[in-house]
C-alpha cells in the first residue's frame, strides 16, 4: 500500500489505461452490430438477429472468426512493412484515446484525475499530431502488398486523408480562438452553463458562434477517417477493397478496428470542442437531472423486459433477460446517492458521442458516395475556403468586441 | 538515474540508431521509415526540453507532412532496390574513418567548448517549465513578423514552382 | 543533477550531422540523399531548441519553426525536380544525372 501512496501517478495511470482498453474495444466490437443494425433497419431489414438475442453475439462471432482466419501474406511482399501498417494503424487510432476527458478532473483517487488518461496542455494540438501520422498506416498498407488495386486505393486514400487534414485543423481554430488554450478540460470549463453555452450556439461570454466551424469539421472529420460518402478508397465496387484488400485475418481485423476507433476519436473531439464534452445541457441548477442516468437505464431495463417477454422464445429470452438484469443492476448503481454525481459527467458525454456515432451510421445508410475527383475538389476549393473564412470572421468579431 | 535521464538516453538511442538505419537501409522506403523514427523521437527529446509547441509542430508538419510527400513519391516512383556499388577502396579506407572523425571532432569540441561548460547544467535544479504558447506567438506575431510573411511568400513560391514542374513532367 | 545538461543535446546533434553527413556523401538514390539532407536539418533543429533552453530565451524555438517551414518548402520543390529527372533519365541514381543538356 505504501508502494502504491508513493507511485500513485504510476499505479493510477496504468489501472486507467488497461480500463480503459478494456472498454474502448468492447465498445468498437459493439459499434460494428450497431453500425449493421441500424443500416439494415434503414434499408428496411433485421441485420443480424440470430446470434443471440437481437445479435448481440455477433460481435464475438465475429472476432472468433477473424481469430481463426487463416493469415495469407502475398509472397512479393515487404514483410517488416506489410505486418508494421495495420499495428501503426490502430497503435496511433487508440493512443489519441489517452488525452480526451470523460468527466470532470475533480472527480480524484488519490489524488489523480480518474477521467483522463494524460491531461496536456497541449492535448488538442498532439490529437491533432497523432492524427496526421495515421495517414502512414494507410500509405504503408497499400505500398507493401505490392499489388495494383491496393497501391491505388492507398494512394488516394492517404491523398485524401492529407487533404481534408488541413480543413479539420483549421475548423478548430475558431475554438482555440475563443478558448485560447489547447487545454481540452478548460476548452470545456469555458462552455459551463446550459446548452446555448456550447461553442456551437455560443451565447456565453467571449463566445463565438461556431456553427460553420462544426459543419466544417464534421464534413472534414467524416472524409479524414474514410467513411461514407468519401469512402471511395475502400469501396468494394471500385477497387476491390482498396488498401486492405491483400489483408486477411487478423490484420484486416486491425484496420477494421482502426477505422472504428477513429471514429470515436473524431466523435469525441466533436463533443469536446462543440457540444460542451462532459457537462450536461440543462442549467446546473436543475438537481432533478442528477437521476437521469439511473432512470434512462431503469426504462432501459423496463423495455428489454417487456420485449424478452413478448417476443423472444428459448434461449433468445434468457440472453435478453440477462441483458435486462444488467440495465436494471446498472440503473439501481446510479440511483445510489453517492454514485449519482460522479456518473453525471461520463453519462452525458456517452450520450453526445453515441449520437455522434449514430449521426455517422445514419448518413452511411442515406448518402452515395463521391467521385474521386469530385471529392478532392470539395475538400481544396471549398472546405478549406469556408474554414479560413469561419477563421478569419470569428478574429474579426473577437477584435471587434475587445478592440 | 531520474526519469528525464532514462527517457533523454533512451530517445537519444533510438535516434541516433534510425539514422544509422537510414544509411544501411536497402531500399528507399525503409531509409523514410528510419528518418520519420529520428523525427518522432526528436519531438520526445524537444518535450523533455519544454518545447511542447515546437514538438507538436515537428510531428504535425515534418513527420506528418513532409515525411508523407518522401513516401509517396517513393511510391509513385516505384523505387527499388539501391543498386549495390563497389565502393572504390580510397572510399572504404580513408572516406569512412574520415567521416567518423569529423563526427566525433564536431561532437568533441561540443562538449568541451566554454559555451558547452558554461551551460552544462542546465536550467537550475528543477525540471524545466514548458514554454506556454501564448509566449510563443507573441514573440513570432511582433517581433519577427517580417520573416512570417516572407516564409508565407516563401510557400506560395514553392507551391507553384512544384506545379509548373509537375505539369512540364507531363 | 535531475536536469539532463544541454551539452548531451549538443553531442547527440553533433552526431545526426554528421551521419547525416555520411549518408548524403555515400548513398546513391537521389531521393535518399534528400531524406539525409532533412536529417542534417533535424540535427541543427535540436541544437536550436538546446540552446533556447539554456539561454531561456524564445527566440531559438522562433527559428526552430522557420527551419521546419522552409525545409518543407524546399522538400515539395525538390521532390518536384526529382520527379521530372527520373521521368527524363529513367533511373533515380545520381551519378546517371552527368549531362548538362537532356
Amino acid at each position: 500500500m505504501d508502494f502504491i501512496a508513493q507511485h500513485a501517478v504510476l499505479v493510477v495511470s496504468l489501472v486507467k489505461i488497461a480500463v480503459l482498453l478494456f472498454v474502448v474495444m468492447t465498445v468498437l466490437a459493439y459499434l460494428s452490430w450497431f453500425e449493421r443494425k441500424v443500416v439494415a433497419h434503414i434499408q428496411s431489414r433485421w441485420g443480424p438477429y440470430y446470434v443471440g438475442a437481437h445479435g448481440l453475439l455477433q460481435p464475438l462471432a465475429d472476432g472468433i472468426k477473424f481469430l481463426f482466419k487463416e493469415d495469407v501474406t502475398p509472397p512479393a511482399s515487404d514483410r517488416l512493412v506489410y505486418i508494421l501498417a495495420p499495428f501503426l494503424a490502430l497503435s496511433l487510432a487508440l493512443t489519441t484515446l489517452a488525452l480526451i476527458p470523460f468527466g470532470p478532473t475533480t472527480v480524484q483517487v488519490l489524488g489523480q484525475p480518474v477521467f483522463i488518461i494524460a491531461n496536456s496542455n497541449i492535448g488538442l494540438l498532439f490529437l491533432f499530431a497523432i492524427t496526421s501520422i495515421g495517414v502512414y498506416g494507410v500509405a504503408l498498407a497499400g505500398w507493401s502488398s505490392n499489388s495494383k488495386y491496393p497501391l491505388l486505393g492507398s494512394l488516394r486514400s492517404s491523398a485524401q486523408m492529407v487533404s481534408y487534414e488541413v480543413s479539420l485543423t483549421l475548423s478548430v481554430v475558431g475554438v482555440l480562438l475563443v478558448a485560447g488554450t489547447f487545454n481540452f478540460n478548460e476548452l470545456i470549463e469555458r462552455q459551463r452553463g446550459a446548452f446555448w453555452h456550447w461553442n456551437l450556439f455560443g451565447f456565453g461570454h467571449g463566445q463565438v458562434t461556431q456553427i460553420v466551424g462544426f459543419l466544417c469539421y464534421i464534413t472534414a472529420a467524416i472524409a479524414e477517417t474514410n467513411r461514407v460518402p468519401f469512402d471511395l478508397p475502400e469501396a468494394e465496387t471500385e477497387l476491390v477493397a482498396g488498401f486492405h484488400t491483400e489483408y486477411s485475418a487478423f490484420k484486416f481485423a486491425m484496420f477494421f478496428m482502426a477505422e472504428y476507433a477513429n471514429m470515436i476519436t473524431v466523435s469525441c473531439l466533436a463533443t469536446i470542442l462543440f457540444f460542451g464534452g462532459w457537462l450536461s445541457p440543462f442549467p446546473d441548477s436543475w438537481t432533478w437531472q442528477l437521476y437521469l442516468p439511473g432512470a434512462g437505464l431503469l426504462l432501459t431495463s423496463l423495455y428489454c423486459l417487456y420485449d424478452s417477454i413478448a417476443n423472444m422464445r428459448g434461449i433468445a429470452r434468457l440472453q435478453f433477460l440477462a441483458v435486462t438484469a444488467l440495465a436494471l443492476g446498472g440503473g439501481a448503481i446510479c440511483l445510489n446517492s453517492s454514485v449519482m454525481p460522479l456518473v453525471q459527467g461520463p453519462f452525458w458525454f456517452v450520450t453526445k458521442v453515441g449520437f455522434f456515432l449514430f449521426v455517422y451510421v445514419w448518413i452511411r445508410g442515406t448518402l452515395p458516395r463521391f467521385r474521386y475527383d469530385q471529392l478532392m475538389s470539395f475538400g481544396w476549393k471549398l472546405l478549406l475556403p469556408v474554414s479560413l473564412v469561419n477563421l478569419v470572421a470569428t478574429a474579426l468579431v473577437i477584435l471587434v468586441r475587445h478592440g | 538515474m531520474s526519469i528525464p535521464f532514462i527517457l533523454f538516453f533512451v530517445f537519444a538511442a533510438i535516434a541516433v540508431l534510425g539514422a544509422v538505419l537510414l544509411i544501411l537501409a536497402r531500399e528507399p522506403i525503409h531509409s523514410a521509415l528510419s528518418l520519420i523514427v529520428v523525427m518522432v523521437s526528436l519531438a520526445v527529446l524537444y518535450l523533455l526540453l519544454g518545447a511542447e509547441f515546437i514538438a507538436a509542430v515537428q510531428i504535425i508538419v515534418y513527420a506528418g507532412a513532409v515525411m508523407v510527400l518522401f513516401v509517396f513519391v517513393i511510391m509513385l516512383l516505384n523505387a527499388g532496390v539501391e543498386e549495390r556499388t563497389n565502393w572504390s577502396k580510397m572510399a572504404k579506407y580513408a572516406g569512412l574513418p574520415l567521416a567518423f572523425f569529423l563526427l566525433l571532432e564536431i561532437a568533441h569540441w561540443m562538449w568541451r567548448s566554454a559555451i558547452g561548460t558554461k551551460i552544462a547544467n542546465g536550467v537550475g535544479a528543477v525540471n524545466p517549465a514548458a514554454v506556454s504558447t501564448v509566449d510563443l506567438s507573441t514573440l513570432l506575431f511582433r517581433d519577427y513578423l517580417f520573416p512570417f510573411e516572407a516564409t508565407s511568400i516563401l510557400i506560395l513560391i514553392a507551391i507553384l514552382g512544384a506545379l509548373v514542374l509537375a505539369k512540364r513532367g507531363e | 543533477m535531475s536536469v539532463v545538461p544541454i551539452s548531451y543535446y549538443l553531442v547527440l546533434s553533433a552526431i545526426l550531422f554528421g551521419l547525416g553527413v555520411i549518408a548524403f556523401v555515400f548513398k546513391r538514390n537521389i531521393i535518399t540523399i534528400f531524406m539525409a539532407i532533412e536529417l542534417m536539418l533535424n540535427a541543427v533543429n535540436l541544437a536550436f531548441v538546446a540552446f533556447a533552453r539554456a539561454h531561456n530565451q524564445l527566440d531559438g524555438l522562433v527559428f526552430v519553426f522557420f527551419v521546419i517551414v522552409v525545409a518543407a518548402a524546399e522538400a515539395a520543390v525538390g521532390l518536384a525536380i526529382v520527379i521530372t529527372i527520373a521521368h527524363n533519365r529513367r533511373s533515380l541514381n545520381v551519378e546517371d544525372v552527368n549531362l548538362l543538356k537532356f
